[in-house]
């Protein structure tokens, strides 16, 4: 499953004879050859269609002590205290929670929070990290020093520990809020930030190394030669050829910033209710290990599969994007 | 050697004051830690001034930090509220080993760790012998036979493994091993605390109740080193001494173990050491889900309650602890690879 080379069979007429690919190109050749990419990928399409069209198929019905029918989010958060805790049924495939709301509708909404939450804290994530590490690295002196102690800094407390310090300080300080037009607890925002701004420091480190080695190339000269600004020469020059770790880190911290979130609100400052998120949703099931295992599984195997997936694919941009890179994991 | 540990020593300081002033900073905003103290009749304002004085809360941040860094034994404290004050303080400060106290029950946040502190570590150290022997033998065995159906089988796992939130595992391996062992009418293991109250505190007792934590807080760690243990087994394999020994008729076991093994594992070395300390946080969501007396619970409950010098005080055990370790890890490191050398 490691196969990254092309066949040194490859004779000088076939390669003459085989079309020219650009590097993406030749990168999604690389990436085909690793089997579990490619079947995480497929994967990864089946659960976003699960909670991004699955609303619309599934999460319907009558709902509880209003008698109205609803259907979306307001399925979702709307309880019936009559039927909490009930087993998977026709009426309900996942069950009833600890206050009798539908199960499945919430693992479809709370997936669209646990995803977005996820994506959103790994751009801010690879925002703060290449910022850092570029910034750094190019100017070097005492900013490259400052910047560097902050990061070695950070890196001192377990990020566990400066998330659940920094939820609890936050959390609170942002109303709820509408994005089209679901309505959001602001918790959702905060978390976003305080995984973002806790995941970055690897990032920074790599991209600071690369561009220390970069800027020592000929090209860089020639360019500071031109007087090119020094906006331009890290955002034209620099950053575009340390492209691959970027993206591979922007992937996995995609898989990291759900677990992490999962963490948090495992730990009940995570994102609040009634905003689901797959987090949240097993806060508590601790108590009900036993009595309502439905609670926990289905949230718990859709954080597993949605990581893994993620994951095979980072290992497989890693083998497409980066072939000389070091591989653990 | 000794120039290095101590210019890292050196480096260390500011970053731990640092960290320190921001986590401290933060803390602030976590809310009145006097509306969560667990009083039964709510206090008089009059009373809730005087116990915020009494606390220190009136203070700006900056004083209550520089307080709580250098201890406020050489000033008077204004108890009464008049603007002058009359009462010395009793505090030493975190500089001179006096971490506070709880906010909450008044205890020593010291005595409150060193009591769960030794909970904690018989749990990490338990944990930490179980992964290395686990994920050196997965780890070297599957290098050997590469691409076999044991290889095949471990590599599925690691990435199962890894990408698995600790409380999943924990979830699951209390409802097999438990829940559904207890129905089958198989003996099933414990699932809460330390030991059952109606045995007693006997060292059987404290093993059984390790299973399940010591279970969830390893497969994450043993999926990632095995791969680890792996791939570095895998490239010395393929290097010119072990050829050498192969050629000169030592029996395979020998090459594996003497040979190859002993040189795969030195960047281990330094993967555990750095990450022991990180087991710590680890440890939070365990501790918590099978209410283990540990440091990490100790965080957990008494972060719901702001009681900002407890968890200042474990933040800065493990900041400590990750230092030390950086540098111990160093030092072994230089001490198993002669060619390293740290200056």
């Amino acid at each position: 499953m490691t196969i990254t080379a092309f066949p040194l069979s490859t004779t000088t007429d076939e390669a003459a004879k085989s079309p020219i690919l650009n590097p993406w190109q030749l990168a999604w050749r690389r990436f085909r050859k690793h089997t579990m990419a490619l079947i995480s990928l497929g994967g990864l399409t089946v659960i976003f269609f699960y909670i991004f069209f699955g609303g619309g198929l599934l999460a319907r019905g009558v709902c509880g002590p209003t008698g109205k029918f609803v259907t979306g989010e307001a399925y979702a958060n709307c309880n019936d205290t009559s039927i909490k805790l009930q087993p998977p049924s026709r009426a309900h495939f996942f069950g009833t929670d600890t206050i009798g709301r539908d199960i499945l509708a919430r693992t479809i909404y709370g997936g669209q929070i646990s995803l977005s939450i996820g994506i959103f804290a790994a751009i801010v994530e690879v925002a703060v990290g290449v910022l850092v590490g570029a910034i750094a690295g190019y100017f070097g002196g005492w900013l490259d020093d400052v910047l560097m102690r902050i990061t070695e800094a950070m890196l001192i407390i377990p990020s566990l520990f400066l998330l659940i310090v920094l939820s609890k300080a936050l959390n609170g300080e942002i109303p709820e809020m509408e994005i089209f037009g679901r309505t959001l607890s602001g918790s959702v925002v905060v978390i976003i930030f305080v995984i973002g701004f806790t995941s970055w420091m690897y990032l920074a480190r790599i991209v600071r190394a690369n561009v220390l080695s970069l800027k020592q190339l000929d090209f860089i000269s020639a360019s500071r030669a031109l007087g090119v600004s020094d906006a331009r020469i890290i955002f034209r020059h620099l950053l575009p050829n340390t492209i691959a770790p970027i993206i591979v880190s922007a992937t996995l911290g995609v898989s990291g910033s759900i677990l992490s979130e999962a963490y948090v609100s495992f730990l009940g400052l995570g994102v609040q209710t009634p905003t689901a998120s797959w987090g949240n949703m097993l806060d508590s099931s601790v108590k009900y290990i036993q009595s309502a295992p439905w609670l926990w599984i289905f949230p718990g195997l859709l954080i597993l599969l949605t990581v893994l997936c993620i994951n095979f694919i980072g290992d497989g941009l890693r083998d497409a994007l980066d072939p000389r890179s070091a591989k653990h994991i | 050697m000794v120039n290095y540990i101590i210019r890292r020593l050196i480096q260390a300081i500011p970053q731990l004051f640092l960290i320190s002033l921001i986590l401290f900073v933060l803390m602030q905003a976590f809310g009145d830690p006097i509306a969560s103290l667990g009083v039964r009749t709510p206090p008089k304002p009059a009373d809730r001034e005087r116990l915020r004085r009494q606390l220190g809360l009136d203070q700006p941040v900056y004083v209550q930090y520089f307080v709580w860094l250098v201890g406020n034994d050489w000033m008077l404290i204004d108890m009464d509220g008049d603007g002058v004050g009359e009462s010395p303080g009793r505090r030493l400060g975190v500089l001179r080993g006096d971490l506070g106290n709880s906010l909450i029950n008044k205890r020593p946040v010291t005595q409150l760790i060193t009591e769960r502190l030794p909970n904690t570590l018989l749990l990490m150290v338990t944990v930490e012998v179980v992964i290395i022997i686990v994920s050196l033998t997965l780890g070297a065995y599957s290098a050997v036979r590469q691409y076999s159906l044991f290889d095949n089988i471990v590599t599925g796992f690691s990435f199962v493994g890894f990408s698995m939130p600790i409380f999943l595992i924990a979830l699951l391996s209390m409802y097999l091993f438990s829940v559904n062992f207890k129905e089958w009418g198989l003996p099933y293991l414990p699932t809460v605390g330390m030991f059952d109250p109606q045995v007693g505190k006997t060292p059987g007792q404290i093993a059984l109740h390790m299973v399940l934590p010591v279970l969830s807080l390893s497969i994450i760690s043993i999926a990632g080193y095995s791969r680890y243990v792996r791939s570095s087994m895998l490239e010395v394999l393929g290097l010119d001494y072990i050829r050498t020994a192969r050629a000169k008729g030592l029996r395979e076991m020998l090459v594996v173990r003497r040979h190859a093994l002993k040189n795969a594992i030195l960047p281990f070395v330094t993967l555990i050491g750095l990450d022991i300390p990180f087991l710590l946080a680890g440890a939070v969501v365990t501790e918590s889900i099978f209410a283990w007396p540990g440091t990490g619970r100790l965080f957990v409950e008494h972060t719901a309650l702001s009681d900002y010098p407890v968890l200042m005080g474990i933040l800065m055990m493990t900041g400590v602890a990750v230092v030390v370790f950086q540098l111990l890890t160093d030092i072994a490191y230089s001490y198993l690879d002669p060619r390293i050398r740290i200056d």
